[in-house]
């Protein structure tokens, strides 16, 4: 990535207005595969040396099992490198490699709680519980298998812009598909699952996806009157009272999925997301004005309504009054993260399975408390990283529909783990939503390793030669746009 | 569309700026905090990770980690648990620390910042840090004298090297075995937690620095003192000791133990009326002298005063604004004039020491864990209470009290030895308190010592009887 000098990309840009510098660009441009498969082998090594740490400091000893497990995830990401270099030679060499090293650490920790659980229920003359990190490998390679299928079905990305209304009503169906009668299922007070043939399925982490598809979509279409100024107020444009329909709906959407599935999370992460997008694609930061208060009175309105929201708000101001029964969660990730320090416990060495859920909901504090502040820091820049390269993506496609729906993904994953490490380390009050690639689960696993494929299509049409291609007149109206 | 992708970027970078700050708020700034709170298990089962260091008394551990092999790698033993549960504690899974294992802990568990040195060797060294050894004041023959002569009965010895403030005994009866409540059993511990709480005699109490009881005679000395330093009395001074003393503005009368004058003609000196333990003569003292003096003489010798030696001992104290009969009876160690064990031990050992209250401590030295001694306890002047000659003076009345008064049991061949006999009355129901205040040798005392017996099953109540042996046992060892 370093060797690819700024200068180059000037000409690149040009190239939309100028075809014979596109010809000159598409020359220089360095498919960086091999610094993908470099990084690749890194995220390997961290992953193989994790595994023998967790063996060893808690004296389990590496055995056949595991050494099969590293082997696979090596050929997985392998599989998604090789459809890298086939299908989409010019995507961004950061991401696959990031996401894989973030999966990795997240099979290393569901695998160091499963050994605690092993040995608590050893201690307790306990059946001994099934390990998780077999099941969560499996569904890593169902997302593999996703992975590689969006790449081949999806040679680019604007093809899915056909799809604009019919991913909006599917997204909204699997939204709403878990308060169905027989297959809609309850767990921990929030009805966010399906369950399917003796597998659960959180349909709203395909919804995600979906809904953003369609926001990119429809926001295209619209934008151009959704930009419509009518009346200024306090220095901002407002826009005019007919075009307050999407907005009104997703907000009315939000709250639906606050008030009947209980999952604050999935409701904050849908307003935010389109809210965001709302304003990336009219530029009218009075749609930011107008989401901040719809959310504020939403917020308001569900405080003082629902007994759940406010049992949350309560933990949050105080967790040290509850810290036996509802805030005991808050409270041992706290005292984990303390325990973890800056250098953390150790792989191994902490006790991260004092807090419930440490393999899905709070896998934040698990690492925090064995790899410490160093390890969150560096879990934190990893995760922004991905983000990063999604909003570059954005910025460096050429057509609106990529740039919204690049700029989307990137803003449900930048959402999803400000949400969910926000609410381990007590900043905002805890809201169940999962931890992207880390925790374990099928449906959030696959779901983000979905949005890493389509954010690579996008960034491999961003950059492939062949961009004389792109629709010129889309690119000029763009130019106009920018003066 | 770059520039609103750019400001959301711009939001995004904030909220993670936001998240760092807060973690790192949580994991650097505040971690003392969330460590030190009384819920958080994962600090001790942290502690059972590592050797911890052993509380020695002379040069044997009587509480050290041993290796086990399980998940919670060390198990805390103690030889002697009951003998030195009062000075060690516990150091328990469920129930936390007490004792020095909770007041040296960081000592003991290697995070101390005398180790300074030590953990950063181990920091390079990739080594889980090493506790350090905590060597205790205990005299080990005659904390055994003191515990062997409370079998049977309720109550506590403290033993005070009189010129350091050295704690060389601190026994009670009932006792309690650390080492269950420190073993990696729950359900053993919960069980055994809960017959020490059920049990009305207090097992898991502290009893020679927190179980706080009237005084009675024992603090005549106090009262003595008082008067000594008046000026307007002298060892030879003549006070009135009839069989009678009717309290001021009442209709009670306050009768000595013999129910008769203290000697004939109910007159006698002040050395003669603590030598027999005169109430009347006290009692008219007290009121002579005032509450004031008498308080102020006592907070002097530590009354009021919450010592820490450093587990945190109970307050002794003299009533705030006694009338003249309250004042009579606190003159006698009566009415809501409360003691220590700990407190009558220092009083004795202030004598002892010409007049110099020493701060009483129970750390001798602390050692790194290779033993290489890091501190050492100075020795520190707590008051001083009383001037030489005074003190010299009270000496020779104890040693009189023992000779030819009340104390008769504490005599030892070819030692002279000071004391002062007390029973208190404590109330209707209960039985009374029987005291012993006691150094040696008079002219140069080694070891000062206070023995509260709070329950014997004994019909006939005494301090002479109960309590002045296992004192004479106690100077014994310590002189042996």
């Amino acid at each position: 990535m370093r060797r690819t000098p700024r200068g180059l990309r000037m000409p690149r840009r040009g190239s939309v207005t100028s075809p014979a510098s596109a010809v000159v660009g598409a020359l220089r441009q360095p498919s960086r595969r091999n610094i993908e498969l470099g990084l690749l082998v890194g995220a390997w090594l961290i992953g193989a040396f994790g595994t023998v740490q967790v063996a060893w400091a808690t004296t389990e000893g590496m055995n056949r099992r595991l050494w099969i497990t590293i082997g696979a995830v090596a050929i997985l990401s392998l599989a998604m490198h090789v459809t890298l270099r086939r299908r989409a030679t010019y995507a961004d060499p950061i991401l696959l490699p990031v996401a894989t090293l973030l999966t990795i650490l997240g099979l290393v920790m569901i695998y160091r709680i499963d050994v605690a659980a092993a040995l608590r229920a050893e201690r307790n003359e306990a059946p001994l519980p099934t390990p998780d990190v077999y099941a969560q490998l499996t569904w890593f390679s169902v997302a593999v298998v996703l992975f590689v299928a969006v790449l081949i079905l999806v040679p680019d990305h604007r093809r899915l812009q056909r799809f604009t209304y019919t991913f909006g009503l599917v997204g909204l169906i699997l939204l709403v598909l878990p308060l169905a009668p027989v297959i809609g299922t309850t767990v921990n007070g929030a009805t966010l699952w399906i369950r399917v043939g003796g597998f659960s399925l959180q349909p709203a982490e395909i919804s995600k996806i979906l809904l953003t598809v369609f926001f990119a979509g429809y926001l295209m279409e619209k934008r151009d009157s959704l930009s419509l100024v009518r009346s200024k107020f306090l220095g901002l444009g407002f826009p005019r009272l007919k075009d307050l329909g999407p907005i009104a709906i997703a907000w009315g959407v939000s709250l639906g999925v606050l008030v009947f599935q209980r999952d604050l999370g999935t409701s904050l992460l849908f307003f935010g997301l389109f809210v965001f997008m709302l304003y990336i694609a009219t530029q009218r930061r009075s749609w930011l004005v107008l989401g901040g208060l719809l959310f504020a009175i939403g917020a308001g309105l569900s405080y003082l309504m629902f007994g759940h929201v406010r049992a949350r708000v309560t933990i949050w101001i105080d967790p040290w009054a509850y810290a036996d029964d509802s805030g005991y969660q808050i409270v041992q990730s706290l005292y984990g993260l303390a325990n973890g320090g800056i250098f953390g416990a150790g792989l191994g060495q902490g006790f991260p399975n004092f807090v419930p859920f440490a393999n899905t909901d709070f896998i934040v504090a698990a690492i925090g408390e064995e790899l410490g502040l160093t390890g969150i820091f560096a879990l934190l820049l990893l995760y922004a990283l991905v983000i990063e390269r999604g909003f570059r993506i954005a910025i460096s496609v050429r057509d609106s529909f990529g740039q919204l729906l690049a700029v989307g993904l990137s803003i449900t994953l930048g959402v999803q783990v400000f949400v969910i490490v926000g609410g381990v380390t007590k900043l905002i009050p805890l809201t169940g939503l999962t931890t992207p690639f880390l925790s374990y689960g099928g449906s959030s696993l696959i779901a983000n390793w979905v949005i890493i494929a389509l954010l690579l299509r996008i960034s491999d049409r961003a950059r492939r030669p062949d961009v004389a291609e792109a629709a010129p007149d889309e690119a000029l109206t763009q130019v106009v746009r920018r003066i | 569309m770059t520039r609103p992708i750019l400001r959301t970027a711009l939001v995004f970078a904030l909220l993670f700026i936001a998240l760092l700050v807060n973690v790192t708020i949580i994991q650097f700034v505040r971690v003392g905090d969330y460590r030190d709170r009384p819920g958080n298990q994962r600090v001790l089962l942290e502690e059972y990770d590592r050797e911890r260091g052993p509380i020695l008394v002379g040069s044997d551990a009587v509480a050290r980690s041993v290796e086990t092999g399980d998940t919670l790698r060390y198990l805390r033993t103690y030889s002697d648990g009951p003998l030195y549960a009062p000075v060690t504690g516990f150091y328990s899974i469920v129930y936390g620390a007490t004792g020095l294992e909770r007041q040296e802990n960081r000592v003991l568990n290697g995070k101390s910042d005398l180790f300074f040195i030590e953990r950063t060797e181990q920091l390079f060294a990739g080594r889980q840090p090493l506790g350090g050894a905590v060597e205790t004041t205990i005299d080990d023959r005659a904390q055994r004298a003191a515990f062997d002569g409370l079998q049977g009965k309720v109550g506590a010895v403290v033993a005070i090297e009189p010129s350091t403030g050295r704690i060389l005994v601190s026994a009670q009866t009932p006792s309690f075995d650390p080492g269950v409540l420190s073993s990696h059993d729950p359900t053993e511990i919960r069980a055994y937690y809960a017959a020490l709480k059920a049990d009305p005699k207090k097992p898991l109490l502290n009893r020679p620095i927190v179980s706080l009881n009237p005084p009675g005679s024992t603090f005549k000395l106090v009262t003595a003192a008082a008067a000594l330093a008046s000026g307007k009395f002298t060892a030879d001074s003549v006070l009135p000791g009839p069989a009678t003393y009717r309290l001021p503005q009442t209709s009670t009368d306050l009768r000595n133990w013999n129910r008769g004058p203290c000697a004939p003609g109910g007159k006698l000196t002040l050395s003669e009326a603590l030598a027999v333990s005169c109430n009347t003569a006290f009692a008219w003292l007290g009121n002579e002298l005032g509450a004031d003096a008498l308080r102020q003489q006592a907070e002097l010798m530590g009354f009021g005063t919450g010592f820490e030696i450093p587990l945190r001992a109970a307050t002794s104290r003299f009533p705030e604004d006694p009338d003249p009969p309250q004042t009579a009876l606190s003159a006698i160690g009566q009415f809501e004039v409360r003691a220590t064990a700990l407190q009558m031990a220092m009083v004795g050992a202030g004598i002892a020491n010409g007049g110099t209250v020493m701060r009483p401590f129970l750390v001798h030295e602390i050692r790194a864990p290779d033993l290489a001694v890091l501190k050492t306890t100075e020795p520190e002047v707590f008051e001083q209470a009383m001037t030489p000659g005074n003190a010299a003076s009270l000496t020779e009345m104890m040693v009189r009290s023992v000779e030819k008064g009340t104390g008769s049991n504490v005599r030892i061949n070819g030692v002279t030895v000071a004391g002062k006999t007390g029973t208190a009355q404590t109330g209707n129901d209960r039985p009374s308190i029987a005291w012993f205040v006691a150094f040696a040798p008079a002219n140069a005392p080694k070891v000062a010592v206070a023995v509260m017996i709070e329950e014997s099953g004994v019909a006939e109540v005494s301090g002479n009887l109960l309590a002045a042996p296992i004192a004479r046992d106690v100077i014994e060892a310590v002189l042996r």
